[in-house]
């Protein structure tokens, strides 16, 4: 092809070059400028996780876990609200996940596009991403003001609230990943349409379903505003459940803004023991779903 | 399988074990459907109970409830206005310096990164997501206050703070709290959901749209702005959208590291207050049916209506993409 068949104005070799490094230097500049934000996410969680090392370790021992808070200056550990948290997550769990789990089946198994459907999925994902605070206000004011006060049952419900959007996204998008002809065999047999989503359609989601329900624990076990106005917190040891009730994540709220530095190191031993169980469900979780 | 053998085996027993079946179904579809309304109710019961609960201050204040400025509960006056505005502000800040570095990210991850890299960093990204919203709180509190009063503050006030216009976003004392720290707090609580969900938009662009322009010679950032960004643009925005409604609502780590007071200044370290914060540090001076507890819930009301406006644009935006 010769040179004066190209359309348009003739090349100008020195600009094109000139404009060639301009164009690689560009790229050169945001590749780098990429890099670096990527170095910055990562090294953020290296910070976090670095001073909750460097703060919670020195303060960690034996007695956190086997005793229970006491006034300031007086050695006291983290038992009940270790098992504050373990009670509450655990019952806001298990009373959110069954709803989650028939609200995902209905959206994935019986109605994918009718108008309720759509509302239904809507509404789900909005309480997903809500303000957590807000559960814990209309909480505060369906169960509390009723009946007479602060309890660790008004906590689990507020933390199952927060577990039943999580858990109806991840059962929703599991089951739409099965195929249709599993399905479609399962009925071939005379099975009726419950028979076929409990008995193979959730077990073959089973590692997914479990995924969500993980991250919906790993996510209520380090909420604290919901229940600040719930089961608000107790520095007493008690197990009842329809008194006020104590909570790590509280406790540190309680603890760290406090002037002692006893309880100061107690909260960044608390950090350390929550951090670490929710960064490890989670990665549980996701090795779950690798499987 | 084994369960669908199980099932062969049961089928021959007739029609007794269909009827049962057929009466499971009913049961079984009854209990979903009845489990989705159950979740519309509660998002209704959830407004139904803010705006109840609020009422009483709506009543008292009129419109004055959402402009006003004063927080008083000496004199019980209540206005929420100084929050709204703090809320607002911090939030925008946070976007402001979250999106660029969430796109950073994001952009790393699709295309610069060698393949064994994108999971472990993906991970560690999603895992910064994941820590409790408290642990940013004592995080900020006992890190970024100290740093930000001893370093970062000073050296701005010495070098910008003579400046005309300029030098009134840095007025007053390096106390390390404030407005700005609160945002910077809130843009690395955001930055991993915003680079997240700009990741999986950026992997839905069809490979052969990319590799033509890679074919035409263009730069990797060339065919990021030319081709991928204008592909995903609305799902971007909606991704972003979905971080400013997390940060509106962010109550724990908000606490720490604002200064928690009513006011509306010009200067970034400045103290305010969002409205999570009031709600959660007042909450405990407010007495069963006074009118400052009724003023919280009015304000957790409009929290809610702010969020939800924002949530539902993102969810309109993130849903397109699905759809295409």
């Amino acid at each position: 092809m010769s040179h004066s068949s190209i359309p348009g104005r003739p090349k100008d070799l020195k600009a094109s070059a000139a404009l060639g490094r301009r164009r690689r230097r560009v790229d050169m500049i945001v590749r780098t400028a990429c890099f670096a934000a990527t170095i910055i996410g990562v090294l953020f969680l290296i910070s976090i996780l670095g001073t909750l090392f460097w703060n919670g370790f020195s303060a960690l021992s034996l007695k956190v876990f086997t005793d229970v808070t006491k006034p300031p200056g007086s050695d006291g550990g983290l038992l009940n609200p270790i098992i504050g948290s373990i009670i509450q997550t655990f019952i806001g769990t298990v009373i959110g996940t069954p709803i989650g789990l028939l609200v995902g089946t209905y959206l994935a198994e019986y109605s994918k596009a009718s108008p309720l459907a759509h509302s239904v999925r809507f509404v789900s994902d909005i309480l997903l991403s809500a303000p957590s605070i807000l559960i814990g206000l209309f909480v505060y004011q369906v169960l509390v003001v009723p009946f007479g006060g602060f309890s660790g049952w008004a906590g689990c419900v507020a933390l199952a609230i927060i577990v039943i959007p999580i858990v109806v996204r991840t059962t929703e998008d599991m089951l739409r990943l099965l195929p249709d002809t599993l399905r479609e065999a399962v009925i071939g047999l005379g099975a009726p349409k419950w028979k076929m989503i409990t008995l193979v359609c959730w077990r073959a989601a089973a590692s997914g379903i479990m995924t969500g329900i993980l991250l919906a624990v790993a996510r209520v076990a380090g909420e604290t505003a919901p229940l600040l106005f719930t089961s608000l917190g107790n520095l007493n040891w008690s197990l009842s459940l329809s008194a006020p009730m104590a909570s790590l994540p509280l406790t540190i709220y309680a603890y760290a803004g406090s002037p002692y530095q006893d309880w100061i190191a107690l909260a960044w031993a608390g950090a350390l023991i929550i951090t670490l169980g929710v960064l490890g469900l989670n990665i549980a979780a996701r090795s779950l779903l690798r499987k | 399988m084994s369960q669908a053998a199980t099932l062969n085996a049961a089928a021959p027993s007739a029609r007794p074990a269909r009827r049962s079946g057929s009466l499971g179904d009913v049961i079984f579809a009854a209990a979903c459907r009845g489990a989705g309304i159950f979740v519309l109710l509660l998002l209704g019961a959830i407004i139904a109970g803010l705006f109840i609960g609020g009422w009483d201050a709506f009543r008292t204040f009129g419109p004055g409830f959402v402009t006003g400025t004063d927080w008083d509960p000496v004199q019980e006056v209540f206005g929420a206005g100084v929050s709204i505005y703090g809320t607002v502000v911090t939030a925008v800040l946070a976007l402001i310096m979250a999106v660029p570095v969430a796109f950073g990210i994001a952009f790393y991850l699709t295309e610069l990164a060698p393949a064994w890299l994108r999971r472990p960093v993906g991970t560690a990204v999603e895992l910064l997501a994941a820590v409790p919203s408290i642990i940013y709180g004592m995080w900020g509190f006992f890190l970024i206050v100290p740093f930000m009063a001893q370093t970062f503050q000073p050296f701005v006030i010495d070098n910008f703070g003579e400046i005309p216009v300029i030098g009134d976003l840095f007025a007053g004392p390096p106390f390390g709290t404030g407005i700005l720290t609160a945002a910077i707090i809130l843009a690395i609580m955001v930055l991993p959901f915003i680079a997240a969900v700009m990741r999986d938009v950026f992997n839905t662009v069809p490979p052969v749209f990319k590799e033509s322009a890679y074919g035409l010679g263009c730069t990797t950032w060339e065919v990021v702005r030319n081709v991928v960004l204008p592909y995903t643009r609305v799902s971007v925005v909606g991704g972003i959208m979905l971080g400013l409604g997390r940060a509106l609502g962010e109550t724990m780590a908000v606490t720490f590291v604002i200064g928690n007071a009513n006011r509306i200044s010009a200067s970034l370290f400045g103290p305010g207050n969002t409205i999570a914060s009031v709600v959660a540090l007042e909450f405990g001076e407010a007495t069963m049916g006074s009118l400052k507890l009724s003023a919280l819930l009015g304000l957790g009301f409009i929290l809610f209506v702010i969020s939800f406006i924002v949530l539902s644009l993102s969810r309109f935006m993130l849903r397109q993409r699905v759809q295409k």
